[in-house]
């Protein structure tokens, strides 16, 4: 097991309470349909300004629930 | 323009069929398709003779494999069909993506200059079948094609490989040194051998169909995602020669493929594609996706390539050109062993090294065939959301995957390849396939780096070239050389300081590279390129 990457100790300062809200904001007065895909379109775009593999690999691993991933997946 | 008429291939009676023993061949190749054809080529260059058995008396029906890429042209080169295939061809390399009614965004795939050959060309399957076979008859001593000949069965003994043929005057048995199944994905030959595929079918259907109509679409390949015209998930649009141009309707996983086939139902669907033109639907087929391929392509004296070994989606262009370069990995191997050059270990090369090919085929056509079959809500949130973020922010675009199209393949890494001990830098590593220049010759005419290799193991040396072992053609670049780097695009490509040594492949992939190589360095890279296990 190599060290971990992520970043999973509190990094957002004296920002955090500003910045849930700001996501909740975000979301306000949408649909179930348009907040899953605000929420897609802003995994899409962190995803590609972390641009690192190692990072995203465990931000998935330490998202997804326990369940094993089908081995097929491609 | 005339619709394409195939000429008709006469059954001759093999001597078999009247109790003469006919000729033990070295090599059997079941399948008159592209791939089998180009393997007779391939071996009769070297020097080999082989007998083409297939069911048919014509060529492909309906356009099949249409887009032929760069490294199949060079490829296509060296077997002496290039330029008529090219001259033939409609040459491309934009693409454009569209999402319902807007366009995402266009693509280049050969945005540099100095390589003789384009990304791509679309020419019908029917037509590259008929130059192979003009080509082939190009070598009356060393290919026979034997047309209506059936094959039902096949097997091997210790000895030799056997089909068993039927033909309209009989049946009889073909023994040969090798068989190479090229007989498609429902070989016979495969289920003689009783092996079976491994991998994942998809459930989706699509229409793909080749209609003629009388205007000028440029030369681009056009891909939509949820056409505004059609009722299915995507479309593609491609030209063809003889004013034919390809359109695949995606229908989902319910359609019958049956009813889908029927004229009434495809006419309305072109229609609406292509609006009150006149046009004509040439060739209809149904089908549904697989990304699939033998566990192993090598059965001792039986060995498969093309469909038979593995199969793709076709969003890629990876089938036919995945089948094409088996062939050129292939060929050169068998005709070293059979010549006595190489050890029977040595096919074993070709099943590691293109076991590797279709693995990357198949992953690369699975990606594009997931992303454009969404199995669920939240696959198709992303898949939507890919697109509409591409028309904004340009980093999206590159998610966006109507399929990859088919890159010649790196074998960086596997056994035959010296590894590298020079600093060189460039790509040109061991295992690498070579890159084309623009060169000029010792009479000072202009030509392409890749004429000038292939067909036997070449040293090419920047610079002086000490000497080189047998076997082994030298070719030197620069001052009193075979060639010159006018543009100096090879030096570049190939990081050529002087002394700068490559041992380049039959099948144009560097073996080794040398600053200042000894003789006997050049062997030994040549002896572990043949297979030789104490190299």
């Amino acid at each position: 097991m190599t060290d971990p990457t992520l970043t999973t100790t509190w990094n957002l300062g004296t920002d955090g309470d500003d910045l849930y809200a700001r996501l909740m904001a975000a979301h306000e007065g949408l649909t179930d349909d348009e907040s899953a895909r605000l929420n897609v379109r802003l995994v899409l775009l962190l995803m590609n300004h972390i641009g690192d593999r190692a990072v995203l690999e465990e931000a998935i691993a330490a998202a997804r629930p326990s369940r094993p991933e089908p081995t097929n997946a491609t | 323009m005339p619709r394409y008429r195939s000429p008709v291939f006469p059954f001759v009676r093999p001597p078999e069929l009247d109790g003469r023993a006919g000729r033990r061949w070295p090599v059997a190749i079941v399948g008159a398709g592209p791939v089998g054809l180009a393997a007779a080529i391939d071996l009769a260059l070297a020097g080999i003779a082989s007998v083409v058995i297939d069911e048919s008396n014509v060529v492909s029906t309906g356009s099949r494999a249409i887009c032929w890429s760069k490294r199949t042209l060079e490829i296509f080169d060296r077997l002496g069909v290039g330029d008529r295939m090219v001259a033939k061809g409609v040459t491309w390399k934009v693409g454009r993506l569209f999402h319902r009614d807007r366009e995402v965004y266009a693509f280049d795939l050969l945005p540099e200059p100095g390589h003789k050959r384009p990304a791509f060309i679309n020419l019908q399957q029917y037509y590259v079948e008929e130059y192979l076979i003009d080509r082939a008859r190009d070598f009356p001593d060393l290919i026979e094609l034997r047309f209506m000949s059936r094959v039902t069965d096949a097997g091997q003994d210790p000895d030799c490989a056997w089909v068993d043929v039927e033909t309209p005057e009989g049946k009889y048995r073909l023994a040969a040194d090798y068989v190479i199944a090229c007989d498609g994905v429902r070989s016979t030959v495969r289920r003689s051998l009783g092996l079976d595929f491994i991998g994942r079918a998809f459930e989706e259907r699509f229409l793909i169909t080749d209609v003629e109509m009388a205007v000028e679409f440029p030369s681009e390949r056009w891909f939509w995602f949820e056409p505004p015209f059609h009722d299915g998930q995507s479309a593609l649009l491609h030209k063809q020669p003889d004013n034919i141009y390809r359109i695949d309707l995606q229908l989902g996983s319910g359609a019958d493929p049956e009813e889908e086939r029927r004229p009434e139902r495809v006419i309305p669907r072109i229609r609406a594609m292509v609006g009150e033109r006149p046009f004509e639907v040439d060739w209809i087929s149904v089908y549904s996706f697989q990304c699939r391929r033998l566990a192993r392509f090598v059965h001792d004296r039986v060995i498969f390539a093309g469909d038979s070994a593995h199969i793709v989606s076709p969003f890629g262009a990876r089938g036919g050109n995945g089948g094409i370069q088996d062939v050129d990995n292939l060929c050169w191997k068998l005709a070293t062993v059979l010549k006595g050059e190489g050890p029977p270990a040595l096919l074993e090369t070709y099943n590691t090294e293109r076991v590797h090919g279709a693995d990357e085929n198949i992953l690369n056509s699975a990606r594009a065939t997931s992303f454009m079959t969404p199995k669920s809500r939240m696959e198709h949130l992303f898949r939507d959301e890919v697109l509409a973020l591409a028309s904004t922010h340009p980093f999206a675009r590159q998610l966006v995957n109507s399929g990859r199209l088919s890159r010649p393949c790196s074998l960086a890494g596997f056994s035959l390849g010296t590894a590298e001990t020079s600093d060189l830098g460039g790509t040109m590593v061991p295992g690498a396939p070579c890159l084309d220049a623009p060169v000029r010759g010792a009479n000072g005419e202009d030509g392409w780096l890749l004429d000038h290799l292939g067909g036997s193991f070449i040293a090419l040396g920047f610079g002086a070239l000490a000497s080189t072992p047998p076997g082994v053609r030298g070719l030197t670049v620069g001052g009193s050389g075979d060639l010159q780097d006018p543009q100096g695009l090879l030096a570049a490509r190939y990081d050529g300081a002087p002394s700068v040594v490559y041992l380049i492949r039959p099948d144009q992939h560097v073996a080794a590279r040398f600053r200042e190589p000894t003789v006997a360095e050049i062997s030994r890279a040549l002896a572990r390129a043949q297979g030789s296990s104490n190299a």
